[in-house]
């Protein structure tokens, strides 16, 4: 199976290469490797990375890199939804124990796993700069703060009808 | 004397509008420079004046720092926003983004102006979709109203901006592997010598502050140097945001004049939670020393204050920990957030961050064996001062602050194989 890469992402990554010299394509990869995630369910493929690295000329292995390095890109299918929880200093004096014990229960998944129905992906990241609205996580785009027990199960059932 | 610099929109409604911006005098700075083509060595004297020190971390005097770029050297130049607020316990430059994006902006144009530099990046971690939204808009404004960009009020000044997004990495916050992110490559620092001002981005001349640090400038300027540094103390001068986290009653984010007494910013914040005690501050961020109660409620908040107290105030982020905190479960966890976020190029953190990380495990799990105390000091005395970038020594810091202050608390998890504060 052959893919390319598709109208709306090419789009949106020329826009970005605006912002930089022509001759500095690469300098788009951050931004690129996020466009065909968000495209492909929220994961990368090799042949995806491979059609970036063709497409802003670099290496392949340059691609594979960046993907690798940054903890934004997930190497694996993950849920629709990615709950990222933050674990650090702030967020565990606030209680983020107890966060992470309920988000895995209710969930019935541990960090890195994903539940059967394809719907969430449970994911430990480091301090997110919400640490004043500690114990905090991040779904998808929005950052949710003071969480308690029963603001993530308001969450959980706003976003996928979980009970 | 709160709320005056970064934060003076915030009591206004929609204080991220351009329209609220103005209301404070908002890129009146900007116009005057263009009109009047003040000489940028002026600005960089009022700089100088003002002591305004880098609000990323490193606390480096600002003025002094400008006049270290060649203006004059031909070709490309930049001007470089470090918006990647990774260090645990900061979370102010998110709400300069989201609550103030237009006074960046400006500054960032000024340090354009006198830096010769005609193209900016504010990097901006990738977690921030919200805030990006924010400076976006805000920029696409400023750009409508002809004040970035080509020939600006027809002054034919240039200056052109652009956001830019990280993907989740902390050292990118490092300035020189924040260069090689904007490049399109791993985070990595880069050796130094040479220093950005001559070897920065595409290996250009490039000059790099914090998003406070850009944001403080536009007020400075309106208001003169002598103003901002009375804000403060000497050789300390201005507000500075401190993000207070933690056993307090009222986490958030407070603009105050540096040098204000730790006490009277712990009752800003409602004192300590659940009316307990005090038990210690880390008071810049992750990365610097611990202190205990009886030394903190002694101290001011300023650069000068804490560096003679054995601490930093980095950041400004000051995470206040209760009686009941375990220093060894903090500790444990400060240790694996390096260890995670090493780049891996020196071996003295590659390895000895993660050494660190299990040693402490081990010992908040009552699993250590007798000499890992001496040991985990030794892995730390190791790593300190024998790497590439700052990283290996953030590492190093807190273990060797943490065993100083509350060593009691580790031979108890050793000899005991129990917590202390669980015992008490
Ligand atoms: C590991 C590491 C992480 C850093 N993270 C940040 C950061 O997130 N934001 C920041 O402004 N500075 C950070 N710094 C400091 C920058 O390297 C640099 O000193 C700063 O951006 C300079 O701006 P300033 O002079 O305005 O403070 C970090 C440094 C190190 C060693
Ligand atoms: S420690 Fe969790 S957001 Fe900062």
């Amino acid at each position: 199976m052959t893919v390319v890469l598709s109208h709306q992402a090419k789009l949106a990554i020329d826009a970005w290469l605006t912002k930089y010299p022509e001759d500095q394509r690469q300098s788009a990869v951050l931004f690129a490797l996020k466009v065909v995630q968000e495209e492909n369910g929220g994961w990368l493929t090799e042949d995806l990375m491979d059609m970036v690295a063709a497409y802003l000329k670099m290496p392949r292995i340059a691609v594979y890199e960046v993907a690798t390095f940054y903890n934004m890109f997930e190497l694996e299918p993950v849920g629709k939804h990615k709950i990222c929880i933050c674990t650090n200093i702030s967020c565990m004096l606030k209680g983020s124990d107890e966060i992470v014990a309920h988000f895995k229960t209710k969930l019935g998944i541990d960090f890195g796993q994903t539940t059967e129905d394809g719907h969430f992906t449970l994911k430990e990241v480091e301090c997110l700069a919400a640490c004043g609205g500690a114990p905090a996580v991040q779904i998808g785009r929005t950052y949710y703060e003071n969480l308690t027990p029963e603001k993530i199960d308001a969450i959980l059932a706003e976003l996928e009808g979980v009970k | 004397m709160a709320d005056e610099v970064c934060f003076r929109t915030l009591h206004l409604a929609s204080p991220w509008s351009l329209s609220a911006y103005e209301s404070v005098g908002g890129y009146q700075v900007w116009r005057k420079l263009l009109k009047e083509k003040i000489k940028p060595e002026a600005i960089i004297d009022e700089l100088k004046l003002s002591a305004l020190r880098g609000r990323g971390g490193a606390g480096f005097p600002t003025g002094l720092k400008w006049s270290f770029m060649p203006r004059n050297a031909k070709g490309q130049k930049y001007i470089v926003c470090n918006s990647d607020e990774g260090e645990p316990g900061t979370f102010k430059d998110r709400d300069i983004l989201r609550f103030n994006p237009h006074q960046l902006i400006e500054g960032m144009a000024i340090a354009g102006y006198v830096m010769g530099a005609t193209v900016g990046f504010n990097y901006i971690r990738g977690e921030f979709f919200e805030p990006f939204e924010r400076v976006e808009q805000a920029l696409q404004e400023a750009r409508t109203l002809g004040l970035i960009g080509k020939n600006i009020l027809g002054t034919q000044v240039d200056f052109e901006l652009h956001n830019v997004l990280g993907a989740g990495a902390y050292i990118c916050g490092e300035e020189t592997a924040l260069m090689d992110s904007i490049e399109g490559k791993k985070g990595l620092p880069r050796f130094k010598p040479p220093f950005p001002a001559n070897y920065g981005v595409y290996g250009r001349p490039t000059n790099i502050n914090n998003t406070e640090t850009f944001a403080s400038v536009p007020v400075i300027l309106q208001h003169g140097g002598k103003w901002f540094l009375e804000l403060g103390k000497p050789n300390n001068g201005g507000c500075k945001i401190f993000s207070i986290s933690g056993h307090v009653e009222k986490p958030g984010n407070y603009e105050v004049g540096l040098g204000i007494r730790f006490s009277e910013l712990l009752s800003m914040a409602g004192g300590v939670q659940k009316g307990r005690r005090l038990k210690a501050v880390i008071p810049g961020g992750s990365s610097a020393p611990v202190l205990p109660a009886e030394i903190m409620m002694n101290l001011t908040m300023d650069y000068d204050a804490l560096s003679k107290a054995g601490s930093m105030l980095g950041s400004g982020a000051v995470i206040v920990l209760d009686e009941t905190t375990c220093m060894v479960k903090m500790l444990a966890r400060i240790a694996h957030f390096y260890f995670e976020e090493s780049c891996g190029q020196c071996s003295p953190c590659r390895e000895g961050t993660g050494w660190m990380s299990r040693l402490l495990h081990r010992m908040e799990k009552g699993e250590s064996k007798m000499g890992d105390i001496e040991l985990l000091n030794s892995v730390a005395d190791g790593i300190m001062g024998r790497t590439i970038c700052a990283l290996g020594d953030a590492a190093a810091m807190p273990v060797q602050s943490f065993l100083k202050h509350f060593k009691n608390e580790f031979e108890y998890h050793v000899t005991h194989k129990r917590c202390l504060i669980k015992d008490l």
